[in-house]
């Protein structure tokens, strides 16, 4: 390598961020806030995985159906807070036939078999979504001013803002129940140790029917973001493969996992591309975050936060 | 009756290590090749021949790369299609490099390339294991697409960004390009299939294997009596990646002739995960039987309604397919999770019992 190009890819990008520390600074908080976007679906991932072992790929699509039952409900001229609703019931009753017709025949099968039991699950709510709705791209307005607003001379958009206090609420939220609530404590046990709950009496159908219809609201809330963001459409299934990097980075079994490593992703993606995708011809955003998760694996394997990954003989 | 080994003694070593150790399996395997290599050219049309049978060859191809990794070794890919396109963009850059060179060659080498590439991404697997290995060889998948779609030295330079099978010989055939006929890429194919399913068959049960199928039992324990991880698994990597990268060359020049990185993508990866575990994890037939499955089912539902008489607008059927293929996977996984190879096994013990019950 020359000195010129060694100079272009170690040295210049730094200078850069160091000489327009404003425009550094933007673009952190806009990595921050798409990373917040991408916690949100890792969040309904690692929900599930705690509580029944099960790495649900369907998660994606499971935003996207979410996104597309509110949208087409809205189409049809009910009011929102009546589509929130029925999309709600819509999501738990998915959670019920999932549970009764996928899960309970697969239980006690290698985690692998699961996996691709949630990737079928995937094409089944495609089709099914897209037959239902339609499959033309949708808008799904919110009425939340898209106008940037000055915070200490960076330029935010107000969506961003809205979205990450929505994710930060849902978090609340969600470390409420599972700290102070009966069923949020039996969701617990059963993530310590299934047979340990069962013999305590923990009915663990009734708990993988919580998390999953958990999973399905938290999905709404990330497809109601995400469709209000870039349009309720096929693509939106994509997110869940950008999801992956952050989950893994994060811990497959942490909630803050999830939180931290979609910042850590969302921030590392954006600068990344800002300042060195240039020099390679950009468009790297689609690997960089996998890249990333993987160079973070290399010293710890089980991600940021995940329970340490003790084996025996 | 009929499928019965009483009567058969092994009085060698030779015959006790047979592949197929039974009369009535060697005949049966032998009548399938014969069909296979003499009725099916004579009698299938250009149509059999391109949408089913060479794709499905491939894919058998493919499929049979990822189960010595992922059902042998125990390692799960998801980097399968960029394995495939590190082979087909390798054969092409070497075929109009050296035009003179034989082209089975060049599918060879390819495989070799790919090799080395999945060497690479192996790595990580010494110390990432499982789901979270699994996530990680999308990095593969993903940092190769990049690749082939951003550095126009990989299609040399032309403006449309594919690259398309220049016409070669073989043995005094043209086997690729426009002039090649269906039934002698067809030919092509299949031999590479049944050659690269022997060689992984007696890949599984030589020493190699039996290394493959203790990291996969437990990888702590293998250590513990002797076998090493980073060149077991390293060398699951690099022979799972030749398979593919064959399978991705032929995919260029036996199948779709004009490529671009679409053909590779993400999607491929998963379909040929599927093909091995609606097949049979850590099963040869398996892997022919998944992938034979996988590509045989979308056709039949594309064409069903039309055969029935039905006339589905095409967004319709579409959907409808995508809810009967994921349903359909789901039946499988939960009917018989060990795959349909185990079903044929299963179909054979109950055989060798008939008439009787047990």
């Amino acid at each position: 390598m020359t000195l010129d190009s060694s100079l272009a890819v170690l040295v210049a990008p730094f200078v850069g961020m160091v000489s327009s520390p404003i425009f550094f600074a933007e673009v952190v908080v806009g990595g921050l806030m798409t990373g917040v976007m991408y916690a949100m679906v890792a969040l309904g991932f690692v929900l599930i995985f705690k509580a029944s072992g099960v790495f649900n790929f369907a998660q994606g699509v499971m935003v996207l159906f979410a996104a597309l039952t509110l949208v087409g409900l809205m189409e049809h001229g009910l009011p929102v807070w009546l589509a929130l609703v029925i999309t709600t019931v819509v999501m738990i009753g998915l959670a019920f036939a999932i549970e009764r017709v996928v899960l309970r025949p697969l239980v006690n099968q290698p985690p692998f078999t699961l996996l691709m039991a949630t990737i079928g699950l995937t094409f089944f709510l495609e089709g099914l979504g897209e037959l239902v709705w339609g499959s033309n791209v949708k808008k799904l307005n919110l009425g939340i001013p898209e106008a940037p607003v000055d915070v200490g001379g960076m330029l935010l958009n107000q969506f961003d803002l809205v979205a990450a206090v929505t994710a930060a609420t849902l978090v609340a939220v969600l470390a409420f129940l599972s700290q102070k609530t009966s069923i949020g404590r039996a969701l617990r046990a059963v993530a310590d140790d299934h047979q340990a709950a069962t013999a305590v009496g923990i009915p663990l159908q009734t708990i993988w029917v919580t998390v999953w219809s958990v999973a399905g609201i938290v999905a709404l809330v990330g497809g109601i973001m995400w469709g209000a963001k870039s349009g309720v459409q096929f693509s939106l299934s994509l997110i869940a493969l950008k999801a992956l990097p952050v989950l893994i980075l994060g811990g497959l079994t942490s909630i803050p996992g999830a939180i931290v490593g979609g910042l850590i992703i969302g921030v590392g993606e954006k600068i990344a591309e800002v300042y060195w995708g240039p020099l390679v011809g950009g468009a790297i955003e689609n690997w960089f975050a996998y890249m990333l998760a993987l160079v973070f694996l290399l010293f710890r394997p089980q991600g940021l936060f995940g329970e340490e990954i003790i084996e025996r003989v | 009756m009929l499928y019965r080994e009483a009567g058969q003694f092994k009085a060698t070593y030779r015959q006790d290590q047979a592949i197929f150790p039974v009369v009535q399996d060697r005949v049966g395997v032998a009548t399938l090749l014969g069909v296979a290599y003499v009725v099916v050219p004579l009698v299938a049309n250009e149509y059999w021949l391109q949408a089913i049978l060479i794709p499905f060859l491939i894919s058998s191809l493919a499929a049979l790369g990822l189960n010595l990794l992922t059902g042998y070794a125990g390692q799960v890919s998801l980097g399968t299609g960029g394995f495939m396109a590190v082979g087909a963009y390798t054969a092409y850059k070497m075929t109009t490099a050296f035009p003179g060179l034989n082209i089975v060659l060049i599918f060879l080498l390819s495989g070799l390339v790919a090799a080395a590439i999945g060497l690479v991404f192996g790595i990580p697997s010494l110390r990432i294991k499982g789901l979270y290995l699994a996530v990680a060889t999308l990095a593969a998948q993903f940092f190769l697409m990049w690749l082939f779609n951003r550095a126009p030295w990989f299609y040399n330079y032309n403006p449309s960004g594919t690259i398309t099978a220049p016409p070669r010989r073989f043995l005094g055939l043209m086997v690729t390009g426009p002039e090649a006929t269906a039934a002698v890429r067809y030919l092509v194919a299949l031999s590479f299939v049944v050659v690269f399913a022997l060689v992984a068959k007696n890949l599984v049960r030589s020493e190699i294997g039996r290394t493959w199928m203790a990291i996969r039992d437990m990888d702590v324990a293998a250590e513990i009596i002797g076998i090493r991880p980073l060149t077991t698994k390293l060398t699951a990597f690099a022979v799972s990646s030749f398979y593919c990268g064959v399978a991705g060359a032929l995919v260029l020049f036996l199948y779709l002739g004009s490529v671009e990185t679409l053909a590779f993508d993400i999607n491929v990866s998963f379909q040929v995960l599927f093909m091995i575990i609606i097949g049979g994890l850590g099963s040869i037939l398996g892997s022919i039987i998944g992938a034979a499955f996988i590509t045989i089912v979308p056709i039949f539902l594309t064409n069903a309604p039309r055969v029935v008489g039905l006339n589905v607008p095409v967004d319709l059927s579409k959907n409808i397919e995508a809810i009967i293929f994921g349903g359909l996977i789901l039946f499988f996984l939960i009917v018989e999770p060990q795959g349909l190879a185990r079903l044929w096994q299963i179909g054979k013990e109950k055989l060798r019992r008939w008439p009787f019950p047990y």
